[in-house]
């Protein structure tokens, strides 16, 4: 909790004047990291008071020794990825040198993915669960907001989904993804299918609620403009609608992102995608005296990302939006 | 006097939750090109329905406007609206808000095209003559009030249209800015010779800018009261009229009207009596 009040000092802080002064850099510096440290000496203190039946709660240091030594698996795993190629490529010239018709064949490495593989997989996953969103999402949201019939038509259902959680919809993307997907060469696996659609179906919401709202909410002064200049449908869209409503669509992007990132994981541990969610949940399965610190550490990366995930959409949103006033966090 | 612009019979009536609400009634002008009228009147009166009218954005209930021998049936470059708050897109540059409306009237779908070059000269000769050339890539959010209004002004003006409605154009500039603003409209109008129809809360801009002052009854049923002729000599110089006679009396005139003929007695405390009838006529208004 603590933690999660630092970052948001942390983000007030910055977003401060440029012109400060040092005592408000300085404090600025120190504020956060006093909160830091004090979140970590509670958290090493409670820690020891609570003994599992996988051993005392990891503190601090047992998740600081599990970085590194997640670190230095996924050194460990490339290491040996690089020498079974080498092995490959020698077997192969070898045998190339014996016999010329010979076509060398080269088989790919099937070691396990290491942490930071699954750190990737994840990122991939909820970028493309929230891409395919936005690309569904906002066309209809437009669609929503310029028609008000469209409106009160669609929204009974809009408000039913929306609440929804991931973990309902899963078993139904399962089933309909295995009877759907059917192919003896697939491109994508098809736990990484469950858990995008899975991504795409909440994160779809907040989108559609506000790019609508947006676009409905065109200043009547700027409508009057465009009617004046008998501005073409397709015209008015494009030079008023579209322009007045980017910062809501953002707004509701960035909401998005964020619903999609809670998802995934809980998506991933069901369907057994290999990205951060099933690297906890396998630490859970396995059990070992390691296990906890392990996904601790797991934890602390998955809310460090969706940090990282919400400055950047912040940050696309400024670098979009004319209406600055609206893009502060 | 050939008329341009001919309002005939106009009535307004506006469907409220307590029934119908009557705004104007029977309302009658012609006006002849290049002529400046500004219709002026508490608030309340339907003035802006007026304008609204004649710019095609409403329609009117009973009788209509014809323009150049033609029924006013939709909005159209060729009416173009000065808005009361500027109306600018608040995300393109005043020299792209100008060229937006250029490009609607002049690009290459139009049936006057002109080329890419022609275009830009006309946009840039627009924000030169409404003095905004020096800040025309600034945005809406950049520059102050009255910058904006001069830039809402150049793009009306860049529609080459036959006639230019101004709703309140200047109601929400300090007064030095206004000043300044209504001697750089007379000196717009006397180059272009625009037909203009003004409304406005201001007497004495009233009295200076027009050629004509229609002035409009109290509401509910507005209609036009009186119509004053200005017949002030042209350039009119607002210091030199300050003390002129006729000037005087014509001012004395409309202020007549409005607070002996036409009084409007409002309690201090708005209490909206009329509830959502009253609130109709001030958003038409």
């Amino acid at each position: 909790m603590s933690r999660v009040i630092t970052l948001f000092r942390n983000t007030l802080a910055l977003e401060g004047q440029p012109g400060a002064g040092l005592n408000q850099w300085i404090s600025r510096i120190t504020l956060p990291l006093a909160g830091i440290a004090v979140f970590l000496m509670l958290w090493s203190f409670a820690a020891r008071q609570i003994d599992t039946s996988l051993g005392a709660f990891p503190g601090p240091q047992a998740v600081a020794t599990q970085f590194v030594n997640l670190y230095n698996e996924h050194v460990a795993e490339r290491e040996k990825e690089a020498a079974f190629y080498e092995r490959q490529e020698k077997r192969n010239a070898a045998r190339v040198a014996e016999d010329p018709d010979y076509v060398p064949k080269i088989r790919p490495y099937t070691g396990k993915e290491t942490f930071l593989d699954q750190i990737g997989t994840s990122l991939v996953t909820v970028m493309s669960g929230f891409l395919l969103g936005a690309l569904l999402a906002i066309p209809l949201g437009i669609a929503i907001g310029l028609s008000p019939t469209l409106s009160q038509a669609v929204n009974p259902v809009i408000q039913v989904f929306k609440p929804v959680s991931p973990l309902a919809w899963l078993p139904l993307v399962t089933m309909v993804v295995s009877a759907l997907y059917v192919s003896d060469d697939p491109l994508v696996s098809k736990s990484f299918l469950n858990s995008m659609i899975t991504v795409t179906l909440c994160c779809l919401w907040p989108m559609v609620v506000n790019t609508s709202v947006g676009v409905a909410s065109v200043d009547k002064d700027l409508v009057n403009v465009s009617r004046v200049l008998k501005l073409s449908t397709l015209r008015h869209v494009q030079k008023i609608v579209l322009p007045s409503a980017i910062p809501m669509i953002f707004t509701g992007m960035r909401l998005s992102l964020g619903v999609a990132w809670m998802v995934l994981i809980a998506a991933e541990m069901l369907a057994q995608n290999p990205g951060l969610g099933k690297f906890v949940w396998d630490e859970f399965q396995n059990g070992s005296s390691q296990s906890l610190s392990r996904i601790m550490a797991a934890v602390l990366v998955i809310g460090f990302i969706g940090f990282l995930l919400d400055r950047s959409m912040l940050w696309l949103q400024r670098r979009a939006s004319w209406d600055k006033s609206v893009a502060t966090s | 006097m050939k008329a341009q612009l001919e309002i005939t019979g106009m009535s307004m009536t506006f469907p409220t939750p307590k029934g119908p609400f009557v705004a104007l009634e029977d309302v009658n002008l012609k006006v002849a090109r290049g002529e400046f009228v500004s219709l002026i009147g508490h608030s309340g009166c339907g003035k802006s329905t007026v304008l609204n009218v004649v710019a095609g954005l409403y329609r009117a209930t009973r009788g209509g406007v014809v323009v150049k021998g033609r029924e006013v049936s939709e909005p159209g470059p060729d009416r173009a609206v000065v808005f009361q708050n500027h109306s600018l897109l608040p995300w393109l540059t005043a020299y792209e808000n100008v060229e937006l409306a250029v490009k609607q009237v002049f690009g290459p779908r139009s049936p006057a095209p002109r080329s890419k070059k022609e275009i830009r000269e006309w946009v840039e000769h627009n924000l030169r003559l409404v003095h905004m050339d020096h800040a025309m890539h600034k945005r809406p959010d950049e520059i102050s009030g009255g910058m904006k209004q001069r830039v809402g002004i150049a793009r009306a003006l860049a529609m080459q249209p036959d006639i230019l409605l101004m709703d309140e154009p200047f109601g929400a500039l300090d007064a030095l800015t206004r000043a300044h603003m209504q001697d750089a409209l007379m000196e717009i109008q006397a180059e272009l010779n625009n037909t203009v129809i003004m409304i406005t809360h201001d007497v004495d801009e009233a009295v200076l800018l027009s050629d004509r002052i229609v002035m409009m009854t109290n509401g509910p049923a507005a209609t036009i009261g009186e119509i004053l002729k200005v017949d002030l000599p042209r350039p009119r110089n607002r210091l030199a009229l300050a003390e002129d006679p006729d000037y005087n009396h014509l001012r004395s005139e409309v202020l007549r009207f409005l607070y002996e003929k036409q009084r409007k007695v409002e309690p201090l405390k708005p209490a909206r009596s009329q509830g959502s009838a009253s609130k109709n006529t001030e958003s038409a208004a």
